[in-house]
């Protein structure tokens, strides 16, 4: 028996097909990956290139070929208990920002009585316990997509998939959502994150890795992988993407 | 024809113990209807909308089937099951109340599923990943779908309330027009014209047009100044 406990969750010649369409058609084409208990891994990529898709897929809401683990077993169709997603587009339910909390912890189990005090105690943590009244249905995009995450963060995950949670946020709202996640990280959980800002990359740090076309074309630790700029010196050498062979 | 106007009029402003009695009964008898009909009709017709399962293409097309039947035929059928051959015969309740609540409960159940089907079903496309994502249960997704839905609601319910309020053809097969006993604002209508009693006929229809506008203009006011449904 080795002593290192295995990673959280680890992907082995991962694939995903989109979903009846003859020719099959792979959306992700054997991606490897493994994110250890309290990793990070942040994700990037051209659009289409298959973020949201692997997200999906390690969540647990698309059906996949390819071994995926979680814990060190097969993973159990579905989501996965100890996993939460955030959207890139945010979902909220037509009520309250409250009440979007409160039905999070009633779907995780929480006793009745405990869930408005743990709502309230995780909006103020972020700074949004002035939203908690207020309708989801009339929040900024910026707003939604930190209700979003607060909400994920509520169950405490082991590990939190993120889909450009900083996607419309202004600055501060960045630096806010990237403090959250410091902390998060900071008490043992685990995130993979896909964004779009090299900038945010950089500040999160950790194993990063770059996917195109469903397949991941570069790996390593974030500060040495080529994130700044265009996508283009991935591309078959050619010159910032434009006029690059396909 | 201004006199038989003048009489109705005067029979509802003096209120009259007949009218009084024959309405309430209406409202009585369409209020239970109704809520026994939101009670199994909106889980069922959320059920439907929101889970995918065997069958649901089949459900949802027999629920609007459903939602046409002829109101004469379904109080034929009710007549059937209540009457002293029938199997719920022990029940005791043909031409009582309690019959002509059975019987508008069975035409208005489908129409309420029916529009709560389509109510729910776009939203549940939309928070099913959601849903997922956070392990919420079937019962607590129903719940949070038609939680979701119900100023819309509100609306199947009053579409609900103006098919039994307005309804003849079953309350008078399982009601019989029983004065003081089963006598309703329709049945009531159609047996007075008949007889020549133009005045009660058309006071009667008087108050049903405006409970029907009443209720319609308070679910209005419950959709606020936007016309948008509650959030
Ligand atoms: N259900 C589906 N059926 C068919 N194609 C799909 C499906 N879901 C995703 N795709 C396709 O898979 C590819 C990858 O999509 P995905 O959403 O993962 O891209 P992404 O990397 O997240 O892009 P972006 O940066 O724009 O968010 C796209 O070409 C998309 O059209
Ligand atoms: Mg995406």
């Amino acid at each position: 028996m080795s002593g290192a406990p295995p990673p959280l969750i680890e992907a082995r010649g991962l694939t995903v097909e989109a979903p009846g369409e003859t020719p099959r058609r792979r959306l992700l084409d054997g991606v490897d990956l493994a994110v250890p208990a309290g990793g990070r891994l942040v994700v990037m990529g051209p659009n289409g290139a298959g973020k949201t898709v692997l997200l999906r897929a390690l969540h647990g809401l698309v059906p996949h070929g390819g071994t995926l683990l979680w814990r060190g077993r097969p993973a159990p169709p579905g989501p996965r208990r100890g996993q939460a997603l955030v959207f890139q587009r945010p979902v909220l339910l037509r009520r309250s920002v409250l009440a979007n909390l409160r039905f999070a912890l009633a779907a995780a189990g929480a006793p009745r009585r405990v869930r408005t005090p743990r709502a309230e105690a995780a909006l103020g943590e972020a700074g949004l316990l002035h939203l908690a009244h207020r309708p989801a249905a009339v929040l900024s995009g910026g707003e939604a997509q930190r209700v979003a995450l607060v909400r994920a963060l509520l169950a405490a995950p082991d590990l939190l998939l993120l889909d450009e949670p900083t996607a419309s946020l202004d600055p501060e709202a960045t630096r806010a959502v990237e403090a959250l996640l410091a902390r998060a990280a900071a008490a043992g959980t685990a995130l993979v994150l896909v964004t779009q800002d090299p900038g945010q990359a950089r500040r999160l740090g950790g194993e990063g890795a770059i996917l195109r076309r469903g397949r991941i074309a570069a790996r390593g630790p974030v500060a040495a992988l080529p994130v700044g700029g265009a996508w283009g010196p991935l591309d078959d050498g050619g010159p910032a993407g434009l006029g690059a062979a396909p | 024809m201004w006199e038989i106007t003048v009489e109705a009029i005067r029979l509802i402003a003096r209120g009259d113990a007949e009218v009084l009695e024959i309405a309430a009964l209406s409202l009585r008898v369409t209020a239970a209807s109704v809520l026994a009909s939101c009670a199994i009709g909106m889980p069922l017709g959320a059920a439907v909308g929101a889970f995918a399962f065997p069958g649901r293409r089949a459900a949802t097309a027999a629920l609007s089937a459903l939602m046409g039947l002829p109101p004469v035929v379904v109080g034929l059928a009710v007549y059937l099951l209540l009457s002293a051959s029938g199997p719920l015969h022990w029940l005791d309740i043909l031409y009582s109340p309690a019959a002509m609540v059975l019987a508008q409960t069975l035409l208005v159940t489908p129409l309420v599923a029916a529009l709560t089907r389509e109510v729910v079903a776009g939203r549940a496309a939309e928070y099913r990943d959601l849903f997922a994502s956070l392990r919420a249960g079937p019962l607590l997704r129903l719940r949070a779908l038609l939680l979701d839905a119900r100023g819309a609601l509100a609306t199947v319910a009053l579409a609900g309330f103006g098919r039994a309020i307005a309804e003849v053809g079953a309350v008078i097969v399982v009601g019989g027009n029983i004065a003081h006993h089963t006598r309703v604002m329709t049945t009531a209508i159609a047996l007075e014209t008949s007889k020549g009693e133009l005045e009660l006929a058309l006071a009667l229809g008087l108050i049903l047009l405006g409970i029907s506008l009443g209720v319609n203009a308070a679910v209005m006011l419950l959709r606020g100044p936007s016309g948008a449904l509650a959030a």
